[in-house]
């Protein structure tokens, strides 16, 4: 007993006080800045493993961006990454950035549905489904959880049955093997309930897209409430996401 | 000869390996795997070629670190000797070609799918009606779990026979996790495409896949990585290491309740993988491995830092460490559960950690060194009970040993003084095993090119392919409760299983 309450005394205090406005440590790749330089837009587009960046005007699309850096490597003056985790959004164009945007990502409130701000403002539970996601999504998920991060602060937890949640928070790109389980599991959340896709995989498939292995007609038959981006996504990206979807009043 | 002998990571032409008569080919399997201990098959597959189904297979000898790879030509309507009845660690291998090809393989116990592929040789087999193993009485219940988990992790399906509260048998069902990897390797052409796949194989083993892609491509090419990136693999093999077996103990602590252990861990965890992203901008390190060059080059300053979040890590951990395996209701909760015996460990093929925990010695840093790990002479730790206990005590002495390397390593290191070579394109028929000893044990790829230089084959092995059944043995006469201890000691991957 006496060893443990040492331990406990050690550790000191170990939460983020503002998971808001903290600073990552080192080179995090956030929300991009594309400058108004001129390039070899080819080159550009090509360097992309995902087909991510577009043409006139120049853009990256942070749901199907894998964050690898390569674009910035090759057009340093063209394409810099920022520290900004708060990359999410609740309308898919939302994530397309485009030249010489500087502006944050913010929430559209005009598609925020009534019933989100009503009913989860302050307590949220969430069934998590992985889809052929490949565990990192997961893992930063439930470190958003853990004793540093700690959503549970806020109200906004995982959960085990989906008779007991609010909503789904898809990760992975949604493998043909999956397709059935998710639909069932959705199905079984009561009403109102809300869809988070987190991840570059389950947004847009990432680096999958076309594989044959995948079914993603789930996606079309609802309405999806957020998206947040990441590969994985960063704790922080998710718990400021759902906090603005949640506590944003039309 | 029927066979011919290959170092890890090392090129040769695809005509070079021998082509065998099948019973032949099993024969020679079959011999070494049963001759002696320190021969063990690390990928075993087929590949579509001419009509016919190419089998290649390879055994790796462990005392003179070479590699055995022969072939065979069969056809899909064949029907096979089987050689797990000879060598039953082969199971998983020839499920896997039959599930793919549809040759049956005679006298196998049990060809169950593996995966469920979307390019199956059976699309009338789907993953809703696997055919689980039954035990009619009236005195059993069965209890199903998943493929969605109570928790945030990955898909699959557990099924138990349950003699009240005691596991008489676990089937374990795979595949929810299939995304066609192997066959996105083919189709995505670009290097940068083909890495970032390699990443996406386990989001867990980032840097053990990636290191396995990038050397598997490099030995095609015909290109020498320079020592400094050499050096970067390994710190980075070491220091994910670290990460995972730190989070590990949290999840173990969270399943036999005990609270202390799982927030201490898990808040040990964070400053460890923060370092991934101080050094590559991510914290599973995806985008830090690429072949042929490093868009990250270690430096002082990251060596630095690295001792920084060292030194604060280690009298914490140590602090923890030693209490967990100090506190008698923790230690009944994991001493004597879900053990693996040191035979049952090697007639099925376990790997990496799962053996090491149970006293058999498989470890590629040791057996199979490539790059960096030539100079640095690693020797296993093994553990003896091969229960929750010594895999949950093998993960703190492998931190402790990461942590030591990379001290040892960081003592002098080599910089990105010289240029690296230009790395051009995979040459033409060549034929590639790339081995690298992740977290969870040895990972395996291989890859053949065609006359044109092109990928032709990829195949990749997840240490978990083998190591699942360890699990689905382990709970035996267990009792249910203590299911999800057992599980968390392995941790083993989903998508590395399903690809
Ligand atoms: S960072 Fe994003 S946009 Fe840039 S190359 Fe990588 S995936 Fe494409």
């Amino acid at each position: 007993m006496i060893n443990n309450l040492k331990i406990l005394y050690h550790q000191g205090k170990q939460y983020i006080p503002d998971v808001t406005t903290v600073d990552v440590p080192g080179i995090f790749r956030g929300r991009p800045i594309i400058s108004k330089t001129v390039v070899d837009e080819n080159k550009l587009i090509n360097v992309c493993p995902t087909g991510a960046i577009g043409a006139n005007p120049v853009s990256i699309d942070l749901g199907k961006c894998t964050f690898c850096g390569e674009c910035t490597f090759a057009f340093p003056e063209k394409i810099s990454f920022t520290k900004d985790y708060k990359i999410s959004a609740n309308s898919r164009t939302d994530l397309i950035i485009k030249e010489g945007e500087e502006s944050q990502i913010l929430l559209n409130p005009e598609q925020i549905r009534t019933e989100i701000y009503n009913f989860f403002s302050g307590s949220l539970k969430l069934r998590q489904v992985s889809a052929g996601g490949d565990n990192s999504c997961e893992w930063e998920l439930n470190a958003a959880g853990n004793v540093n991060f700690d959503m549970g602060r806020f109200g906004i937890e995982f959960v085990a049955s989906p008779r007991h949640a609010d909503g789904i928070v898809i990760t992975g790109p949604i493998s043909e093997n999956m397709a059935e389980p998710l639909q069932i599991c959705y199905d079984a959340v009561p009403d109102p309930k809300i869809i988070i896709l987190a991840g570059t995989d389950a947004i847009s498939g990432g680096i999958f897209d076309g594989s044959q292995a995948l079914n993603r007609e789930f996606l079309k038959k609802y309405h999806i409430d957020l998206y947040v981006s990441g590969n994985p996504v960063h704790p922080l990206t998710f718990i400021n996401g759902v906090l603005s979807l949640i506590r944003t009043k039309k | 000869m029927n066979y011919i002998e290959v170092n890890n990571n090392q090129r040769i032409s695809v005509f070079s390996i021998p082509v065998l008569e099948y019973d032949i080919f099993a024969d020679v399997i079959a011999n070494f795997l049963t001759k002696d201990i320190k021969y063990h098959c690390v990928n075993y597959f087929g590949f579509p070629e001419k009509g016919n189904v190419k089998l290649i297979c390879c055994i790796a000898d462990d005392s003179k670190h070479s590699i055995n790879v022969l072939s065979s030509i069969v056809n899909s309507n064949d029907k096979l000797q089987s050689i797990t009845t000879k060598h039953f660690a082969l199971h998983i291998f020839e499920r896997e070609i039959h599930e793919n090809f549809g040759i049956d393989f005679i006298g196998h116990p049990w060809q169950k799918p593996v995966r469920y592929p979307f390019n199956r040789a059976d699309k009338n087999n789907i993953i809703a009606n696997y055919p689980f193993y039954k035990i009619e009485s009236e005195e059993l219940h069965e209890v199903g779990v998943g493929p969605i988990h109570a928790g945030v992790i990955e898909p699959g399906h557990f099924r138990f026979i349950c003699n009240g509260e005691q596991i008489l048998h676990l089937e374990i069902q795979l595949g929810y996790q299939h995304r066609g990897i192997e066959q996105l390797f083919l189709e995505k052409k670009n290097l940068l495409q083909r890495t970032t796949l390699a990443e996406n194989i386990a989001g867990d083993t980032v840097v053990g896949h990636t290191v396995a892609f990038a050397q598997a491509w490099e030995s095609l090419c015909d290109f020498k990585p320079s020592e400094a990136l050499q050096f970067e693999r390994v710190l980075a093999l070491e220091h994910e290491r670290i990460a995972i077996h730190t989070g590990d103990l949290s999840a173990i602590c969270t399943d036999i309740a005990y609270q202390l252990g799982s927030s201490v861990f898990g808040r040990l965890r964070t400053p460890i993988i923060n370092y991934f992203q101080q050094w590559c901008g991510n914290r599973l390190a995806k985008s830090l491995i690429r072949a042929g060059k490093t868009n990250f080059p270690f430096s002082e300053q990251l060596a630095e830092k690295w001792f920084e979040v060292i030194n604060a890590y280690k009298p914490d951990f140590k602090e923890m460490s030693s209490e967990i395996f100090d506190m008698p209701s923790v230690l009944a909760r994991l001493e004597k559960t879900g053990t693996v015996s040191t035979e049952t460990a090697t007639s099925i093929g376990t790997v990496g950690m799962t053996a090491r925990a149970s006293n058999l010695n498989r470890d590629i840093r040791f057996s199979h060194p490539a790059g960096f790990y030539q100079k640095l002479n690693y020797q296993p730790i093994l553990g003896k009970t091969g229960d929750v206990h010594a895999r949950a005590k093998l993960r703190m002495g492998e931190i402790n040993a990461s942590i030591e390397l990379i001290t040892k390593m960081l003592d002098k290191f080599p910089k990105h003084d010289i240029k690296e070579n230009v790395m051009e394109s995979p040459l033409a028929d060549s034929f590639v095993v790339s081995l690298v000893e992740g977290w969870r044990g040895e990972i395996c790829h291989c890859a053949i090119t065609d006359e044109n230089g092109e990928l032709k084959m990829y195949k990749i092995k997840d240490p978990s392919l083998h190591n699942w059944l360890a699990l689905a043995l382990s709970v035996r006469n267990n009792e249910i409760s203590d299911f999800p201890i057992c599980n968390k000691s392995f941790n083993l991957s989903y998508c590395g299983n399903d690809l």
